[in-house]
């Protein structure tokens, strides 16, 4: 019976329809799938920080308006992943509870600081860039309220590496000051981004099981290649350079050549060593545990509400 | 150049890039993710109602100004708003009671703008008023959950009517050039308000199972650009990249 309904299961993904909640789906891909849709929405939270840092700072209104949008948006989409993710059976505070104790992940950009005005656009430009790449196939993935949450976000996204490239292009045709600040913002953001897609292919442990389901469509590797491919380019029309010696454009391959990542960093920092995984984790913490009482009068007052309503009406 | 013109409607800007200065603070650390999203639309609002104030007043003032030179290149002593927009967060209940404190105020005040006799004001005040009513209801319903909650919430919007209380008084007293305004038709008696205010703030209170606080000695100064110690330090962060780089483009 059991092998009948994954059967069925396996035969519904290969015919590309989509899985919902209540349909009978592995205990495996119910797991997998509550692990990335909350890293994700995690991320989408933790990621509010190192921008939020720049809010009170931004250069003028202009900036200050789009940049608060942005990190509400982000709020925005980890709100919609955390319901996608409720669907399959677990609670936001249940997944808050993981993220606070670290048994829950994100993404391990969000460890590094923002140091300058021009972080703001280089975050926009490559980890928003790296972060599309990796979500645009999602958008197809075959559990139905992930894709559908990804259609929305990507939707956003897209606007915010527009937004982010615009203020790196507006900082390249300034001054001296503002080029030197615009360059050092790549080169500290480049290797954290291309570190973004994951693991190389065959020391990415969950990667195969997620491609036969199709909640992944593209291997890490793959992602990887086409983002330097398009960032190589891109960065021409700012004048300034990503900071890689060995970036070549091989003919043969019709791909960009990269040089070596620095994997040690890359586990190092996912294993809490990065220079602000104490400062995010714990600034998370706080916001949960300053607002405690704020969610227990919301709770109170409700059930005050709702015992007086029933008094009326009896 | 009209400086009362121009000073009226720089308080009007002020206040509200004040206040969603503070607002925008919450981003990313507010209680529960669905208030950290409306605390920052409303910090949105404010620094929308704020941008259209100074491209007003950046036309009277001439000379190169822009909202950004209004925004960024005055210093405390020219800032008008009321004290109010710019104490410090403090804990939700402290935010949540100056948002309605100051929503109240700028409801009336909207509202009766719409009828100055300068269109772009009258203007900006239609289209603020639909924002500001719904910051006059969120924060309504908040003060009334926090007062009507649990002892705790009851004792931290307490202590916020406390602190807050003798900020109050600034809202409606008005300043010279308020009063030029009013009486050259484009700007609001603001003392006209303050019974209205008073009557709204109170009912709020009491379904909030609050007591209104008796009407002592209340600070003032922040019209006239004599602020509080915490103004200075705004400043010093919002214009930091405006004052370290002279004349760069963002």
């Amino acid at each position: 019976m059991e092998k009948n309904l994954e059967e069925i299961f396996q035969d519904k993904i290969d015919r590309e329809i989509r899985i919902e909640p209540k349909d009978w789906m592995p205990e495996k891909y119910r797991q997998t799938l509550i692990r990335q849709i909350s890293q994700h929405a995690h991320s989408e939270i933790v990621g509010m920080l190192p921008e939020g840092n720049w809010i009170t700072r931004a250069p003028n209104l202009r900036r200050k308006s789009i940049l608060l949008a942005k990190v509400q948006d982000e709020a925005g989409h980890g709100l919609y992943l955390y319901s996608a993710a409720e669907t399959l059976g677990i609670s936001r505070d249940e997944m808050y509870e993981q993220l606070h104790s670290g048994k829950a992940k994100y993404s391990s950009i969000f460890n590094y600081p923002t140091l300058s005005w021009a972080d703001m656009g280089a975050i926009g430009w490559l980890v928003d860039g790296a972060a599309i790449m990796n979500q645009v196939p999602l958008c197809r993935s075959s559990f139905g309220p992930y894709a559908r949450a990804m259609v929305r976000v990507c939707k956003e996204e897209s606007f915010h590496q527009r937004q982010g490239f615009e203020i790196l292009l507006t900082l390249s045709k300034g001054s001296e000051a503002q080029r030197r600040m615009a360059q050092d913002a790549i080169d500290r953001w480049w290797w954290p981004s291309v570190m973004m897609f994951g693991p190389k292919d065959d020391e990415s442990p969950n990667s195969l099981l997620s491609m036969k389901w199709k909640i992944k469509r593209f291997s890490n590797d793959e992602l990887r290649q086409k983002f330097v491919d398009i960032c190589a380019e891109q960065v021409k029309i700012l004048g300034l350079t990503l900071p890689d010696p060995d970036l070549k454009w091989n003919e043969e391959r019709g791909h960009y050549d990269f040089g070596a990542i620095n994997w040690d960093e890359f586990w190092q920092v996912v294993q809490g060593n990065g220079p602000c995984n104490k400062e995010r984790l714990g600034a998370r913490k706080k916001a949960w545990e300053d607002g405690a009482w704020v969610r227990e009068a919301a709770n109170a007052y409700a059930e005050k509400r709702k015992n007086r309503q029933s008094v009326n009406a009896a | 150049m009209d400086t009362i013109r121009l000073n009226y409607i720089l308080h009007l800007a002020d206040n509200a890039l004040i206040l969603g200065h503070r607002n925008s603070e919450w981003c990313g650390h507010g209680p529960v993710l669905e208030q950290d999203i409306a605390i920052s639309n409303i910090a949105l609002d404010g620094l929308g109602q704020a941008r259209n104030f100074y491209q007003s007043a950046a036309t009277i003032a001439g000379n190169g100004a822009t909202e950004d030179s209004l925004a960024y290149l005055r210093d405390v002593i020219d800032f008008k708003n009321c004290l109010l927009a710019e104490v410090p967060n403090g804990d939700w209940a402290q935010t949540i009671l100056r948002q309605f404190f100051f929503s109240a105020y700028q409801y009336l005040l909207y509202t009766k703008l719409q009828q100055s006799n300068d269109g772009q004001l009258a203007a900006i005040a239609e289209k603020s008023l639909k924002e500001v009513s719904y910051h006059l209801r969120w924060s309504s319903e908040w003060v009334i959950r926090l007062g009507d909650g649990t002892e705790e919430s009851r004792t931290r919007i307490g202590n916020a009517l406390e602190f807050l209380w003798p900020y109050t008084g600034e809202l409606c007293l008005p300043a010279g050039y308020e009063l030029d305004a009013a009486s050259n038709g484009y700007g609001v008696d603001v003392s006209s308000l303050q019974s209205d205010w008073h009557q709204r703030v109170s009912s709020v209170l009491e379904e909030a199972t609050l007591a209104v606080p008796e009407t002592g000695w209340m600070q003032s100064g922040g019209k006239q650009g004599r602020h509080t110690e915490h103004l200075g330090y705004i400043l010093a962060e919002m214009q930091y990249l405006q004052r370290a780089y002279p004349g760069a483009e963002w």
